[in-house]
């Protein structure tokens, strides 16, 4: 599948580790202002996929990427590309949460003030706007100056939400981010992913096929680092064109 | 067969439970060992007398340790000051900006150094620390320096401890996930930035406790200090002259001098010092750690 103008565009993707080919050609149109699921069995190269969207992959010299990823039409890893400034445009959330070792205010202001943000009313602001985004504004304006590790995990998860998106994000980047979160608090994860969708380009890991089908538009089925296939979640969920698609997915629908 | 098991686990349970209390007992009867051979000379001076006088004249039976903690305190401050800051830089430089193939190849050498036994450590500080400072460094600064001095003591013991706190402050960033890094990363942080802000942040428990551990094995180190701390009891005017550490007076005088009378029982008040001294910045270090975790941004 492509788009006309994608958010990113991921052009025959090759990543080795070491002896390992892990990605195999990837070639992907992730859309703009979609949430985007990727799907796959445990180890098929998801993580790896995400990560190298954002460079957090390539600081080791043991991983080799090769290929093009575009974003807005520019290649992220072409030689005059600043890492730190096009990893400020997407956020992530990763399996757990892990919140920085401070206060849950400095958690939020942490961005803004590496980015040259100084005065006091701002960062307030900031902190204020995006604990209000993430709906945890009321459960925790007494207590900002409290470690973030005193909030629960369903929290601290939308703690680090609301940190990815005070550094102003057009993307967001979740690896199985309600995996360690009961029930309600992965319910209210999804929510927020539904209400930012509007304003944020979303690529979501996860391996809960019900998950996959609650909140994303389209979903990319990946196996043993090659896509297998990538369609819009209904069409790809309930009629799978591919034989692996529809093994992996047949639990799912029976 | 699931008796046998049973069995089996009550035993292991029960001998680590024996290992475990006999090592604080050992460390009970030790200390209570060293106080009981003291008690003849705390019967005839007071302990805030020997404690904080400097006359030390056996043969007129005055045992005052002043000069001697203040030896073996300047020699570990030393060391720690000088070593500290140049491995809390080298291990975040290994930990935090090597390749992780140059990292393989340098770690088991660090752990080679901090296996040299600390004689070498001696000689090489006898052999060019001490002549360095007598020659080059001491003639700016003071009339006469016979090289054999604080500073030359507190480089050796630096050096020797400097492998050591490495090792430790490594483990202590290994133990940050990476995932934390990550977040920082991700939110547009550079190297900088996230080792100063996150990185060390979330290391200063494990900091403090190598930094404790480097102390109490500088306060203990003998033999190293000993070659090239001059050994002379007398108030050192700077970091110039000689000075004698307790592990020194305690090693140099064993044996030789007990037929004086009241000496041993001093010798082994001044081990109980040392051991007390080691304790109390122990507990004290313990108390700080704890109120680090409780605010637990760590
Ligand atoms: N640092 C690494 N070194 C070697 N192999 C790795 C490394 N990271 C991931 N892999 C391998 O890459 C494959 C894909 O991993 P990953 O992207 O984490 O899978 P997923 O997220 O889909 O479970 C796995 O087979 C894993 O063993
Ligand atoms: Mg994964």
């Amino acid at each position: 599948m492509t788009f006309e103008s994608p958010h990113i565009r991921v052009k025959d993707l090759n990543v080795h580790i070491g002896d390992h080919h892990i990605l195999k050609n990837i070639c992907l149109d992730i859309p703009d202002k979609k949430i985007t699921s990727f799907i796959g069995p445990s180890g098929c190269g998801k993580t790896t996929l995400l990560k190298t969207f954002n460079r957090l992959l390539d600081r080791d010299k043991e991983v080799r990427v090769s290929g093009e990823v575009l974003l807005d039409g520019e290649d992220i890893y072409g030689r005059q590309v600043e890492v730190t400034s096009m990893r400020r445009k997407m956020g992530l959330l990763s399996q757990r949460p892990f919140p920085l070792p401070m206060s849950i205010y400095d958690n939020i202001a942490y961005g803004p003030r590496i980015h040259g943000t100084r005065k006091k009313k701002e960062l307030n602001q900031s902190v204020e706007y995006h604990l209000r985004a993430t709906g945890l504004w009321e459960e925790v304006k007494d207590r900002l100056n409290s470690p973030a590790t005193s909030l629960s995990i369903g929290q601290q998860q939308r703690l680090c939400l609301a940190r990815g998106l005070a550094v102003e994000p057009e993307i967001i980047l979740g690896d199985e981010p309600t995996s360690a979160l009961d029930p309600l608090s992965t319910q209210r994860i999804e929510e927020l992913f539904l209400q930012l969708k509007d304003k944020y380009t979303i690529v979501l890991v996860t391996h809960i096929l019900r998950q996959a089908r609650r909140v994303s538009d389209y979903i990319v089925f990946i196996y043993m680092g090659e896509i297998v296939e990538f369609g819009p979640t209904e069409e790809l969920l309930l009629n799978p064109k591919e034989k692996l698609t529809r093994e992996y997915v047949k639990g799912y629908i029976s | 067969m699931s008796r046998y098991r049973l069995i089996k686990d009550r035993i292991s349970g029960n001998l680590f439970l024996v290992f475990t209390h006999l090592s604080i007992l050992t460390v009970v009867l030790i200390g209570a060992g060293l106080y009981g051979k003291s008690v003849p000379i705390l019967k005839q001076s007071s302990f805030f007398h020997l404690l904080f006088s400097s006359e030390w004249k056996p043969f007129k039976n005055q045992f005052g340790f002043l000069t001697y903690i203040v030896g073996s305190l300047i020699v570990t401050g030393l060391a720690i000051v000088i070593a500290l800051p140049l491995s809390l830089l080298t291990a975040i430089f290994i930990s935090e900006y090597m390749p992780r193939n140059l990292k393989r190849l340098l770690i088991p050498f660090i752990d080679l150094l901090s296996g040299i036994p600390p004689v070498v450590y001696g000689v090489w500080g006898v052999l060019t620390i001490v002549p360095f400072i007598q020659d080059k460094l001491a003639p700016h600064f003071v009339e006469f320096s016979s090289g054999y001095s604080a500073l030359a003591g507190g480089v050796v013991l630096a050096v020797m401890i400097f492998p050591l706190i490495i090792s430790i402050l490594l483990e202590v960033f290994n133990t940050v996930p990476q995932e934390l890094r990550d977040a920082s990363f991700s939110l547009g942080a550079n190297q900088w930035e996230t080792v100063s802000h996150v990185v060390l942040k979330k290391s200063v428990p494990g900091i403090l406790a190598a930094t404790v551990l480097a102390v109490s094995r500088a306060l203990g180190e003998t033999i190293a200090v000993l070659m090239v701390c001059g050994n002379q009891a007398l108030m050192p005017h700077s970091i110039l002259d000689p000075v004698y550490p307790l592990p020194a007076l305690i090693a140099n005088n064993y044996g030789d001098m007990l037929s004086i009378p009241m000496y041993d029982s001093a010798l082994m008040l001044s081990a109980l010092i040392l051991f007390v001294i080691i304790f109390l910045f122990n507990g004290i270090s313990r108390i700080v750690l704890y109120r680090l975790e409780r605010r637990s941004y760590a």
